[in-house]
């Protein structure tokens, strides 16, 4: 049983097929192996967020899973997501709300705030947001930007006006 | 940061997890949301030879209201105890300690059964087991078994689990329709470990006012349990909320700090308590 183990997986719409070993961890996978890099390492503890990708539709720390663990399983990651413009509008505010700087927690705080707005039927309130982005790193902005296009993108989505 | 290497093994069941537990031998771990221990692995914290993935498990899976109790499967991720009915209606301790563990892309993946196997001192759920009564049930080479939560922690990360027994689920005693309960914690940013946490029970026949972060595992305050039985005020309650318990100070706060923080949050779950408007 050690060795490489043989998985299958859809990432992105895709069907992969691959030989790994068990300590490789599934973001990793991703960066290395598939080429999507959108997804970051930072930590590399489940501590900073920038790892943050879909499996089986949530949001998990690609760095606490490996890549073994996710035979069978459905990943979404930034490209993805961004392909199928699922993230255009929160991309469009966090542009115009200069919600980054370096980048490096970006598409984190993307998958994150989504998950959060595709999960609600009302819109969360600014300590909501907080709450469901504090795994979620960011050194640059000091978060206020970051809740502003979230919120913005809430109250459009949510409650249906511009 | 990366891992030992180490062998992958996928059990189906619970007698096969028992069963290729026995054929590892001892440095082998399951591996059930990994949150925690893949995290402890990247540190080369711990470096077993192999992990045996118990998480398809489905058996081991789900909350459900059995007779007098509620079943919580070991492989319940947190974010399925925080969105179940059942946990919402019987046990609001639970539904209110689960939103403060740690983030939601971590209870996402970790499970109610890995957190009390791992017994981590600040961990909220080991608290919230000892709060109300429950029992661990475990599987093993030895059988099946069950051990009440205040004899299930020992220590720091030490718990009754034997090698190579695994907890499969846990039952909560459904509390009585008058009970009420408490919980409170203190952390520096919301979903960081606690620097000091509450999780309290009052029924008419019992009373539980356990601590964690506060001392190796979680701690029963049996003076403070005392003093609400008799009626005491909550400040008189809070005075003696620390009272004979081993409090270890740590990087977050100094043993005096923590002795502090047990009494503010005892006081402030007994104001709320009984407060009229906070009936849950």
């Amino acid at each position: 049983m050690t060795g490489t183990q043989s998985i299958t997986l859809h990432v992105n719409g895709e069907a992969v097929h691959a030989h790994v070993e068990p300590r490789l961890p599934l973001v990793d996978f991703l960066r290395e192996h598939l080429g999507l890099t959108g997804t970051h390492v930072g930590c590399a503890h489940g501590v900073c967020g920038a790892c943050s990708l879909r499996v089986d539709g949530r949001v998990v720390r690609g760095c606490l899973m490996l890549a073994v663990q996710a035979d069978g399983a459905t990943v979404e990651t930034l490209e993805g997501l961004s392909e199928r413009v699922a993230l255009a509008d929160l991309q469009d505010a966090f542009h115009r709300h200069n919600a980054l700087q370096c980048g490096f927690c970006t598409a984190g705080m993307l998958l994150t705030a989504a998950e959060l707005l595709e999960a609600r039927d009302s819109v969360p309130a600014r300590a909501e947001i907080r709450a469901h982005i504090s795994g979620n790193y960011c050194r640059c902005t000091g978060y206020q930007a970051i809740v502003d296009a979230v919120a913005e993108v809430a109250a459009n989505r949510i409650g249906g006006q511009a | 940061m990366k891992t030992n290497a180490f062998a992958y093994r996928r059990a189906d069941t619970v007698e096969d997890a028992v069963r290729i537990a026995r054929e590892e031998g001892d440095e082998a771990r399951f591996l059930a949301g990994g949150q925690s221990l893949l995290a402890a692995m990247n540190f080369r914290l711990d470096e077993p030879t192999a992990l045996i993935d118990i998480s398809r498990i489905e058996d081991l899976r789900g909350v459900s209201r059995g007779d007098g109790e509620i079943v919580i499967g070991a492989l319940t991720r947190h974010a399925d105890v925080e969105a179940s009915p059942v946990i919402a209606e019987h046990l609001p301790l639970v539904a209110a300690a689960i939103r403060e563990v740690a983030h939601p892309a971590i209870r996402n993946r970790g499970t109610f059964g890995g957190s009390l196997a791992l017994a981590d001192p600040a961990a909220e759920l080991p608290a919230c087991a000892v709060a109300l009564d429950a029992r661990i049930h475990i599987a093993g080479p030895g059988g099946a078994r069950a051990v009440a939560a205040d004899d299930f922690f020992r220590g720091l990360y030490e718990t009754a689990l034997e090698p190579g027994e695994l907890v499969t689920h846990v039952t909560v005693p459904l509390p009585a329709p008058e009970a009420r309960h408490g919980f409170a914690e203190l952390a520096r940013r919301h979903g960081d470990y606690a620097m000091t946490g509450l999780a309290m029970m009052r029924a008419p026949e019992r009373t539980r006012v356990v601590y964690f972060a506060l001392s190796e595992r979680p701690v029963r305050a049996r003076a403070a349990e005392a003093a609400i039985e008799r009626g005491a005020s909550p400040a008189d309650c809070a005075a003696v909320a620390d009272e004979g318990l081993d409090v270890l100070g740590d990087n977050s706060a100094s043993e005096a700090t923590k002795r502090h923080y047990a009494r503010v949050l005892l006081r402030r779950a007994l104001e709320a308590i009984a407060s009229p408007e906070t009936t849950s």
